[in-house]
């Protein structure tokens, strides 16, 4: 199988975010950024689909913070080949890159009858709509989304969906076809610093020429602002014998003990 | 009189989903605020004999027809395309939910509507619609305009009242024979919820862990806690995709919902897909390092502080509570 996997950053939400001053972006100076979490499976999924069927493993990403370390991290982990597209992401809304990345698999010899496209099912900030099935439309192929299995067979996959409530079914696809997956069978594999830190004195991450889209952003968005803490919580505060204490009574008062 | 308003109706195996209602309820108040009629769209053979549920739209647009069963998003799409074409409907309300995840992107490809994702209010202004989205797990807001009242909007899940969206009424349904190609993704199995041992949503008391719990040995100082009040321990998404509980654990859109009486929040930072199947609980009490995390916006007692710190503390002193 000829399998790409789309790897998308975004800001890290266990830091604080802010909001810049022309109050329509995320204050980039305290920005930290990671890679997208289903994202992260993705790659999981297509190493797992390589180690059981054989095939090549590329990586696509586009310019980022820390992007480097996430496709040489992606290459120590398994895969062959990464391609960085030197467009800058975070101007970008998911539309955009969706075009961007279209014009990526449009070209000549890209995509092949076997070939499985697997970005993250949806990211944190996916405001226009999600990258897998924007990709697909663009690229007339198969879709189906909240993926957190995937099967091989000869030209066409089965996979797990999940709905509600834990229940699951499966699908068969037909390759060519764009996967968003949600979470890989196995938790993404580790892989030691020493090694990705070899990868990067002995690979090379490939450069891919695009053209920036002519609209970054496709909505008229109004503005970005932090919630107004309405419901707040009622805050309990002091040192954690204090604070066990108080939960105590809350817990009785809810009649629970 | 204004574009129509159509809402795609969700339903899972024979049942009307909560997030229909909750459409049909935010729809029908900005349908009434602009003149237009309000549509709704019941796909698949599985849906069709659900339109008298439906009686807040205005009219049922109804395909019974198999191929659109669990919406596949091919034929979900084009089938909408068509009762979009014939109904004129200017903004399409869909569910932010994993039933219809990905149909709204491929449809704003397919009509050049634009998409507005993640929405969790939606107001009329004369002609356009002001839509709030909520983003980066909770953390931040945005506002969106759609200029001329056009557009695909994904609602998120517990955002609008379901109870708005219901009515005694019959609505007038007009059946459609659309041709469906033949799936690119073709349905072959349910795959049933793994029974646990404990159904979580039985519990009157559950003590649910995310991330903050750090590792697969902390979960037993929830286990411990859970095991003092005669409840159980569920988790969030991380802590399941890591292999740490069993999906039968799972709260949230694709783990189970829960109303407990008291619902314990720990290391969860209340990213809005756990947040949807536990924000009913009676009384939720959230503890967190990050005193910004989302989760404090929601709960009813909130503690900024190390849970690995606080669940020891806690459990014996409800032990000795207990005698």
């Amino acid at each position: 199988m000829n399998l790409y996997v789309l790897l998308k950053m975004v800001p890290d939400t266990v830091e604080e975010l802010n909001v810049a001053a022309d109050g329509k972006s995320l204050d980039s100076e305290f920005l930290r950024f990671k890679l997208s979490e289903p994202d992260d499976h993705a790659l999981e999924q297509a190493l797992i689909l390589k180690d059981k069927h054989g095939g090549k493993v590329t990586v696509v990403a586009l310019d980022a913070p820390e992007v480097d370390d996430v496709l040489f991290t992606a290459l120590a982990k398994g895969a062959d080949r990464a391609v960085k597209i030197p467009i800058n992401q975070a101007s970008l809304g998911t539309a955009a890159s969706a075009k961007v990345l279209t014009e990526f698999f449009a070209a000549a010899g890209a995509l092949t009858p076997d070939s499985l496209l697997l970005p993250g099912s949806q990211a944190i900030d996916d405001l226009e709509g999600e990258l897998a099935p924007l990709l697909a439309a663009a690229l007339k192929l198969p879709y189906i989304g909240v993926v957190c299995g995937v099967k091989g067979a000869d030209g066409k996959v089965t996979v797990m969906k999940e709905f509600a409530g834990g229940l699951r079914a499966e699908f068969e696809v037909t390759l060519p076809a764009v996967l968003g997956i949600q979470s890989a069978e196995k938790p993404p594999r580790y892989v030691p610093v020493a090694k990705v830190r070899a990868v990067m004195k002995s690979a090379q991450i490939e450069e891919a020429a695009l053209t920036p889209p002519e609209r970054p952003i496709q909505l008229d968005l109004e503005r970005m602002y932090k919630p107004e803490a309405a419901g707040r919580a009622q805050m309990i505060e002091g040192a954690t014998e204090e604070i066990a204490d108080k939960l105590v009574e809350v817990l009785a008062k809810n009649s629970v003990i | 009189m204004a574009n129509p308003i159509l809402v795609l109706a969700e339903q899972l195996r024979g049942e009307i989903s909560d997030i229909t209602f909750e459409m049909l309820g935010a729809g029908r108040k900005l349908a009434d605020a602009s003149g237009a009629p309000l549509y709704a769209a019941l796909l698949g053979s599985e849906a069709a004999p659900l339109a008298a549920k439906l009686g807040m739209a205005d009219k049922v647009f109804v395909a019974d027809n198999p191929q659109l069963n669990l919406a596949p998003a091919d034929a979900v799409t084009a089938a909408l395309k068509a009762v979009i074409d014939q109904s004129q409907a200017g903004l399409v309300l869909l569910g932010c939910t994993n039933v219809s995840l990905g149909i709204g992107s491929i449809l704003a490809v397919q009509t050049g509507l634009p998409m507005v994702n993640f929405c969790r209010a939606a107001k009329a202004d004369g002609s356009a619609i002001l839509l709030t989205s909520q983003l980066f797990g909770g953390k931040i807001l945005s506002d969106v305009k759609l200029a001329d009242g056009r557009g695909i909007v994904c609602i998120y899940p517990g955002a609008f009242p379901a109870d708005a969206g219901k009515s005694d009424k019959t609505p007038p349904v007009e059946k459609l024979d659309l041709p469906v190609e033949a799936p690119r993704v073709t349905f072959k199995q349910y795959l049933e919820p793994e029974t646990g041992d404990v159904d979580v949503t039985k519990q009157n008391i559950l003590v649910g862990v995310g991330r903050g719990i750090q590792s697969q040995d902390n979960v037993e100082l929830a286990e411990d806690l859970a095991q003092a009040l005669g409840g159980a321990v569920c988790a969030s998404r991380p802590v399941i995709d890591q292999g740490w509980l069993p999906l039968s654990r799972q709260v949230g859109k694709s783990g189970m919902t829960v109303k407990p009486r008291v619902y314990f929040a720990l290391g969860i930072s209340g990213a809005p897909e756990h947040w949807e199947g536990m924000q009913n609980s009676q009384c939720i009490i959230a503890v967190n390092t990050d005193p910004k995390a989302p989760i404090f916006d929601g709960s009813h007692f909130g503690v900024v502080g190390d849970v690995l710190e606080l669940l020891p503390v806690l459990t014996d002193k409800i032990k000795a509570r207990k005698g």
